[in-house]
């Protein structure tokens, strides 16, 4: 089988994120970048589909600008065997669904038209909004299966189990199929030293939106449907209340509580 | 240069780093934070290493098990990448890092540099991998920097080897599933002589030290052989003399040249935070001349050491390393190390002392590393002796 895993280059959720004054778009500069997190689960999922598989491969897909080969470079080091980076100026301040129309255009291209199974994580680490997947299904005309616990591949078909607040569900779809994973269905691999060495001779393509036949005029940020206003740093915690206890300690924070209805 | 400097490299030495080594060293940085360091403080409590298996394992999914040898399942990687996954390692702790030094470069160098095809068919992949645990036995009760007299003899009955006597300080004794034995044989044998044990091998005793002050989440024994006896393909065919386990030595001596500055990189991180943290006289003590004055020394030494390590390494991979320049890396680094992780204790005052802190754990641990692998005072001497011409031990 073979699985194209999308996958996004965020900025590090450790170090101090902020927005760009002049456009309000994420600012990369000086925040260090590395592979969504929730997007490793993906990896290791259709890592762990190919190997047991025995045949087939993974190519790993991101959409993003020069720094994100890096996110590539993890996927191909943790196992993956070849890299997809479509980068382009015009793209810079897509929204969603522009990103998707650019996921969905590479993924056809990658794949000569047919993917069997295409994996995503279930949001990215910074915008989490977590549509992308939905909208790439849509736009590859895939069934989509989102939020999976767990994952089985069977004959011509896909199950998983989406694991929700009160219920668990177990959903199956024909392939091809896209699929999207919770940072629950897995441990995902460290890069070895070995998968390390070995990733430097692993092919990765390099694709602008000429390549995918996409115009300029349908991504970045004056297509995008929604417009970031305004942007206001969140103001520092405020310091907590202290009740001193005067016998009636048990009670006051009683009425604490309730009054923000915890309780 | 724009930008913030970042505290624990100053000098921007990373910059003389490749992309690949600097992944190599995160790779390793990323195991020890997952399978050690939540951990560690318990185990040394413990005075034990219960979950040594497991973390071989882990080391061996990896890669870092005998990461600098060629073939046999090994990663192949250069001097420079084993001595940063060297060092993150002992950031972590100095007892992982000997398991991991003793591994790789003890006993699994000794088999691949001078074993047989099949010592190394045998042992090397599955060492490699975690699922074999390798010893080395060369230190013994009553001789430890004079080797030479060593004891333990192995006699030739028929075509079988036969081994008697003991050896102790030995990292990983009790939990190995081989041990490298170096015994005398005798003039008319080739001298000391290396042999392959398998640990279950009949004669094979390892006992557990305990009540080490140090080290303690690493297991050190005691081995004792009594008529353990081997067959003839069981000794090391390619070397003979000394300069078979001092080979294997200068190879983890190379480790410990980086690896004692992960304790105390680790050291120097935790007092900088601390004092930062920490209000006294309603400032923070970083803010004091005496704390500044701690902090800029350590920085500096911690720096200066990363240089002559990287400095060992890149000449190791080019044109190999002679002893006395091993000796200059370890005779600085554990003592300047050990001057660090004790400064920063310092530092932290009472907390210093307490598990909550890696200080201590560091300091008492490097007070290990400062004599094995060769003292302080050998290493001295050697260095001593590449001066002068005059060996003042021998």
């Amino acid at each position: 089988m073979n699985i194209v895993v999308c996958v996004k280059y965020v900025p590090d959720a450790q170090s101090d994120r902020s927005f760009r004054d002049s456009d309000r778009t994420v600012d990369r500069d000086g925040v260090d970048g590395l592979l969504s997190e929730l997007d490793e689960y993906a990896v290791e999922e259709a890592l762990k589909i190919v190997e047991a598989a025995g045949e087939g491969e993974v190519t790993v897909l991101t959409v993003g600008p020069e720094a994100a080969a890096n996110a590539i470079k993890k996927a191909l080091q943790m196992g993956a065997d070849r890299g997809v980076h479509v980068e382009d100026e015009a793209i810079h301040g897509s929204d969603a669904a522009a990103t998707s129309l650019v996921l969905a255009e590479a993924v056809r291209k990658a794949t000569g038209g047919t993917p069997e199974l295409v994996m995503t994580g279930m949001s990215s680490t910074d915008g989490v909004m977590g549509v992308v997947p939905a909208m790439l299904a849509e736009r590859l005309g895939l069934p989509q299966v989102t939020y999976a616990s767990e994952l089985t591949v069977g004959e011509g078909t896909v199950t998983i189990r989406r694991d929700g607040d009160t219920a668990s569900e177990t959903i199956e779809a024909s392939l091809p199929a896209l699929v999207s994973v919770t940072d629950q269905i897995n441990e995902p691999r460290y890069p070895s030293f070995k998968g390390i060495m070995a990733a430097k001779k692993k092919p990765v393509e390099q694709w602008g939106l000429a390549d995918l036949g996409i115009d300029t005029s349908q991504v970045g940020l004056d297509a995008a449907w929604t417009s970031v206003v305004s942007v206001t740093k969140r103001p520092p915690r405020a310091q907590g209340q202290i009740v001193a206890d005067e016998g009636d300690g048990g009670s006051r924070l009683a009425e604490f509580l309730a009054g923000q209805k915890f309780i | 240069m724009e930008g913030m400097s970042d505290p624990l490299d100053l000098l921007d030495l990373d910059s003389l780093l490749t992309d690949d080594e600097k992944a190599i060293r995160a790779a390793a940085r990323q195991v020890c934070a997952d399978a050690v360091d939540p951990y560690v403080m318990q185990w040394y409590e413990q005075g034990d290493l219960p979950a040594a298996r497991e973390l071989a394992r882990e080391f061996g999914k990896v890669g870092l098990l005998g990461m600098h040898l060629e073939g046999y399942g090994c990663a192949g990687l250069g001097s420079v990448d084993y001595g940063l996954a060297c060092l993150e390692l002992e950031a972590s702790d100095s007892g992982i890092r000997s398991l991991v030094s003793v591994q790789g470069s003890l006993a699994m160098f000794a088999i691949w540099r001078f074993g047989s095809e099949d010592h190394k068919q045998e042992w090397l992949p599955r060492m490699a991998a975690g699922e074999a645990i390798g010893c080395f036995g060369l230190t013994e009760p009553d001789h430890g920097s004079d080797p030479a007299s060593m004891r333990a003899r192995a006699r030739r009955d028929g075509e079988d080897w036969v081994i008697n006597g003991s050896k102790t300080w030995i990292t990983n004794g009790s939990i190995a599933d081989v041990a490298v034995v170096w015994a005398n044989a005798g003039e008319e044998h080739g001298g000391i002589r290396g042999f392959v044990v398998p640990t279950r091998t009949r004669g094979f005793t390892a006992h557990k030290i305990h009540h080490k002050m140090s080290l303690r989440a690493s297991v050190t024994s005691e081995l004792t052989f009594e008529d353990l006896r081997l067959p003839a393909d069981a000794v090391l065919p390619d070397v003979r003399g000394l300069k078979g386990p001092l080979a294997c030595l200068s190879e983890a001596r190379y480790g410990i040249v980086w690896g004692s500055l992960g304790a105390a990189r680790s050291s120097l991180d935790a007092a900088r935070r601390y004092s930062k943290e920490r209000v006294q006289f309603d400032r923070p003590i970083g803010g004091f001349q005496l704390t500044q004055a701690k902090l800029a020394a350590m920085a500096t030494e911690l720096q200066l050491g990363q240089l002559l390590a990287l400095h060992l390494g890149r000449r190791k991979d080019t044109v190999g390393l002679r002893p006395e320049q091993v000796s200059v890396g370890k005779y600085n680094n554990v003592t300047k190390a050990l001057e660090i992780c004790r400064t920063a204790r310092t530092i932290l005052g009472a907390n210093g002392v307490s598990g909550e802190w890696p200080v201590m754990r560091h300091a008492n641990n490097l007070e290990s590393v400062l004599t094995y692998e060769g003292t302080v005072e050998m290493h001295t001497l050697v260095i001593g002796q590449a001066l002068t011409g005059e060996s003042a031990f021998r």
